[in-house]
């Protein structure tokens, strides 16, 4: 393999990894919580992409407005979710929970088809990121390096949200210990709410981000790469914020290189996650920045 | 019959059990007391393998069973009830007991399942046992109700008559009498008393109230933050300084 | 007295049954007929759901790829050579198994036994997870089953897929597996066994002190509902007589686990009125993903409406009715005639 050719695919690698991160937050933020596989998290990314791209084609704002609008709406639609869904579930056993959770991502999903229709849209294109760039013999789409900057400014905004303000000191308040945390007056369900808000938000924004590198839409472009993105949580620690980045990257950077470096395994392509993910759960079950914690009898 | 060598359990920075010696000769009740976190729930789990300990090693019978799965200690002959109850809650009273009795009718899924004489003549005769178990502690009226429905002091005794049912050589209590008046906390220790009897048991019984064991306890072991202050027959306990002290601290 | 009378009534309700399901067998149409038999089909899966899900305490989201191996498995011990050789265009079959080809009831038990194989390899690692790391490796693992199977060619025929399965699943072969599948469940819960199973549901850690072999119990019950699931694999594939790897995705899985919910977690009988209820239920539905022409209304049809409905069905139950239509509880006589004295004060209950 020519050393362009590895730097080529190592951009792509990154790219796709720092996706994946930004993806993977809002899955650890809301397990870091609830203890709750959100599996409607990729469904609210694909709704995302599907608010940018009527807001851009049939309401004809411009591109940037119409993201702002999206993720706006999609953070709103995730606090709803979490209204409806999982909230009154909140002292439920953990197979009801998850059953909603299942339910609440086949809804969306049917209501998609049903509403956006099954046949996959094209987002219009953006030139800003659209336009090829070339950087010495590596060249790529400028979106591919918008990704992991944004990636970067958002952890930073998290960590310090999380570490540095009253709500992420109720955060963590809140998934140390629930119920001591309401006795300390934390208003739960507005944590709670945050945090679906913001989980939600950076799942659109991914969505956005997704449709940008691969412009294509449909109702259920989010059920691959929210698979993904909690796998890339579960092996980072799930709810552990730099986990979840650095789970992404290492899902993204796998999934590239071995197709890269072993295309005889292309068709494996969607395994190696999974592969992945059980790997890690029976090495470290509490993933590679994840505390191991007893269970108290 | 039991005894623990210098066992210690550590979870991350805390050290809630350290250097545990606890050594317990058959047919004996020995209580083990100690304030709120003192290292005693611990201690059981680190001896019926809810815990591997960090050190140490457990000795039962003359065999080394450090790190054993539980239900293979409970197999050998020790079994517990919990502090916080943990019945099985969508089974009634008798099947509560029933399941405990599998482990001693050894079959396997297959012959349980298709029903085979064999099976049927072991399922009756475990039906009988526990029967016989409710009978004594006075809940046979009550076997078909759900376990959850029952009082606390009743379940704390089926919690007791469940362990029971493993037909065990000793029989580890987690404040069996928490939750219980007075009253009814000297009735259940005269009730370990006579078990002991009926059963050839020995048993090492946890309790926060130094009072409620004076009277069962041969010997006791004093913890308090993990290490084991004291030991001695309840006389000698009631007199230490450090157990005075321990106790003063806190209740 | 009242035992034998119980005994009787059973007795009769079984042979009205029976008789029923020759009646429709005979005079409904094509049709109707195959919904009968999904039926009986969807009983056999949503047991080996409930078995896991309602009976262990766990939630595995693998059923699908179970479902996949049995399907596969028959389908290829059953085809003649000279239906391989035709499936297989784009790269000849492996020879060994071109030329293996058994009767069908042996190629059934082959495809649950297979799948029970999967389910050892699988079950050792995924069974020492919990709650929803488990649920997440089960679908994994369905997922790399998936995977596998579209891409070994010659072995499967990849995402080409198996046509010309033979219509081996008639109504008395489906009922039967069914009426087999719910006398095995009745006995199997009822038994010791059983309520270990229970033990292990309600509470791992009691159920570890006092004796059980908690990890053995997982790997009994993920096995027995694996083989089920490989089984009732097999039959729905030789109903719909054509197979592919994108037949068995969580979709697949996810109406299993709407069957096992609507029924009730932990109820024989409420899989049983679930699976019936759901199987007909979908297909009744499937005027609303087809262009339709009311009277004034004209629509080009919604696909995926049928499964909007499903999907609101399924979170309805969970949220405001989470013991599904039965609870834990099983039909039995006196609770049903109860009903009746009572002119329908209560629902059907009593403890299994
Ligand atoms: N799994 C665990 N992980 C971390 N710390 C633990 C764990 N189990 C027990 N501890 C800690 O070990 C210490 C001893 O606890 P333990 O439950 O053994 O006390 P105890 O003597 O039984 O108290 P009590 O009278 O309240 O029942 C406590 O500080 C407790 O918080
Ligand atoms: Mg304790």
């Amino acid at each position: 393999m020519e050393l362009s050719t590895f730097f080529q695919q190592l951009t792509n690698a990154l790219s796709l990894g720092s996706l994946y991160a930004l993806i993977a937050i809002g899955y650890t933020m809301v397990y870091g919580i609830l203890r709750l596989i959100n599996f409607a998290h990729g469904d609210v990314f694909m709704l995302g992409a599907y608010f940018a791209f009527y807001a851009a084609t049939s309401l004809a704002m411009p591109w940037w407005v119409a993201f702002i609008v999206a993720i706006g709406l999609t953070a709103m639609f995730g606090m709803g979710l979490e209204r409806v869904a999982y909230r009154p579930l909140r002292d439920s056993p953990k197979i009801s929970v998850m059953i909603s959770a299942i339910g609440a991502s086949f809804l969306i999903e049917n209501v998609g088809i049903v509403v956006f229709g099954g046949r996959p849209k094209s987002f219009p294109s953006i030139p800003l990121f659209d336009t090829v760039v070339h950087l010495g013999p590596v060249s790529v789409l400028s979106v591919s390096l918008f990704i992991p900057v944004i990636t970067a400014a958002i952890l930073v905004a998290l960590l310090w949200i999380v570490n540095g303000t009253k709500t992420g000191l109720a955060m963590r308040a809140v998934s140390t210990d629930l119920d001591a945390a309401r006795l300390m007056a934390i208003d739960v369900n507005r944590t709670i709410s945050m945090t679906f808000g913001i989980g939600s938000l950076l799942a659109g924004l991914g969505g956005i981000m997704w449709t940008m590198k691969y412009p294509q839409l449909n109702p259920l472009m989010g059920v691959m790469p929210g698979l993904k993105c909690f796998i890339a949580a579960v092996i980072g620690g799930i709810g552990n914020i730099p986990g979840a980045v650095l789970g992404g990257f290492l899902l993204g950077v796998l999934e590239i290189m071995i197709v890269a470096f072993l295309p005889e395994l292309t068709g494996y392509r969607d395994a190696f996650a999974f592969v992945l993910l059980i790997v890690v759960l029976l090495v470290k079950p509490s993933g590679l920045l994840g505390k191991h914690q007893a269970v108290k009898v | 019959m039991i005894s623990t060598k210098d066992v210690s359990m550590r979870f991350g920075g805390l050290t809630a059990v350290s250097d545990l010696n606890i050594e317990i000769q058959k047919n004996e009740i020995v209580g083990l007391i100690g304030p709120n976190g003192a290292g005693k729930t611990t201690a059981f789990n680190t001896i019926t393998g809810v815990y591997k300990p960090t050190e140490g090693r457990v000795i039962f019978k003359g065999r080394d069973i450090t790190g054993q799965k539980p239900h293979a200690i409970t197999r050998l002959g020790i079994a517990r009830t919990f502090q916080n109850i943990r019945l099985w809650k969508d089974m009634d009273v008798l099947e509560n007991v029933l399941v405990a009795c599998h482990l001693r009718m050894d079959v396997g899924v297959a012959a349980s399942t298709l029903h085979l004489p064999g099976y049927r003549a072991k399922e009756r005769r475990s039906r009988e046992f526990a029967m016989s178990l409710l009978e004594s502690v006075g809940l046979a009226d009550q076997a078909r109700e759900a376990a959850t429905s029952l009082p606390y002091g009743k379940q704390r005794r089926l919690e007791i008559v469940r362990a029971l049912a493993t037909e065990p050589a000793l029989l580890l209590l987690d404040e069996p009498a928490a939750g219980m008046n007075p009253q009814e906390s000297l009735e259940l220790m005269d009730f370990i008393g006579s078990i002991r009897d009926r059963y050839d048991l020995t048993i090492l019984l946890i309790e926060h109230h130094m009072q409620v064991v004076m009277g069962v306890c041969s010997r006791m072991y004093v913890l308090d933050y993990g290490v084991t202050i004291a030991h001695g027959t309840p006389d000698e306990i009631r007199r230490d300084p450090k157990v005075i002290e321990a106790y003063l601290g806190v209740d | 007295m009242k035992i034998k009378r119980n005994t009787l009534l059973s007795l009769a309700g079984i042979a009205l049954l029976v008789g029923a399901i020759a009646v429709a067998d005979a005079t409904l149409g094509r049709f109707s007929v195959r919904i009968l038999n999904l039926s009986a089909i969807y009983i056999v899966l949503a047991l080996s759901l409930n078995l896991l899900n309602g009976f262990t305490g766990l939630f595995s989201l693998g059923h699908a790829g179970f479902m996949a191996v049995g399907a596969y498995v028959s389908a290829l011990l059953t085809m003649s050579p000279a239906q391989k050789d035709m499936n297989f265009f784009l790269e000849p079959i492996v020879p060994f198994l071109r030329d293996l080809q058994l009767p069908f009831p042996l190629a059934l038990l082959a495809a649950g036994a297979c799948a029970g194989l999967v389910a050892v390899v699988i079950g050792v690692p995924a069974l020492r997870l919990r709650d929803d790391y488990l649920a997440i490796a089960t679908l994994g693992f369905a997922e790399i089953i998936r995977v596998l199977i579209t891409n070994a060619q010659s072995l499967t025929n990849g995402a080409q897929g198996l046509k010309a399965i033979t219509k081996y699943s008639t109504t008395w072969v489906v009922w039967s597996v069914a009426a087999l599948s719910v006398a095995f469940m009745l006995a199997l819960v009822r038994s010791s066994y059983g309520r270990t199973m229970k033990a292990v549901r309600d509470d791992e850690v009691a159920a570890e002190a006092m004796g059980v072999n908690v990890f053995k119990v997982k790997s009994t019950s993920f096995v027995i509902s694996s083989f089920m699931a490989g089984v009732g694999g097999a039959l729905l594939g030789h109903m719909i007589t054509t197979i592919d790897p994108k037949m068995f995705t969580l979709t697949l899985t996810f109406n299993i686990l709407l069957i096992v919910v609507l029924g009730g977690n932990g109820s024989i009988t409420g899989s049983v009125i679930g699976a019936i209820v759901v199987t007909v239920l979908m297909e009744a539905l499937r005027f609303l993903d087809m262009p339709m022409n009311f009277l004034f209304i004209k629509t080009d049809g919604l696909p995926g409406l049928r499964m909007v409905i499903f999907s609101i069905l399924l979170m309805i139950v969970v949220l405001y009715r989470q013991r599904g239509l039965m609870g834990n509880k099983e039909f039995n006589w006196d609770d049903f005639l109860g009903i009746f004295r009572r002119k329908g004060a209560s629902g059907a209950g009593g403890r299994s």
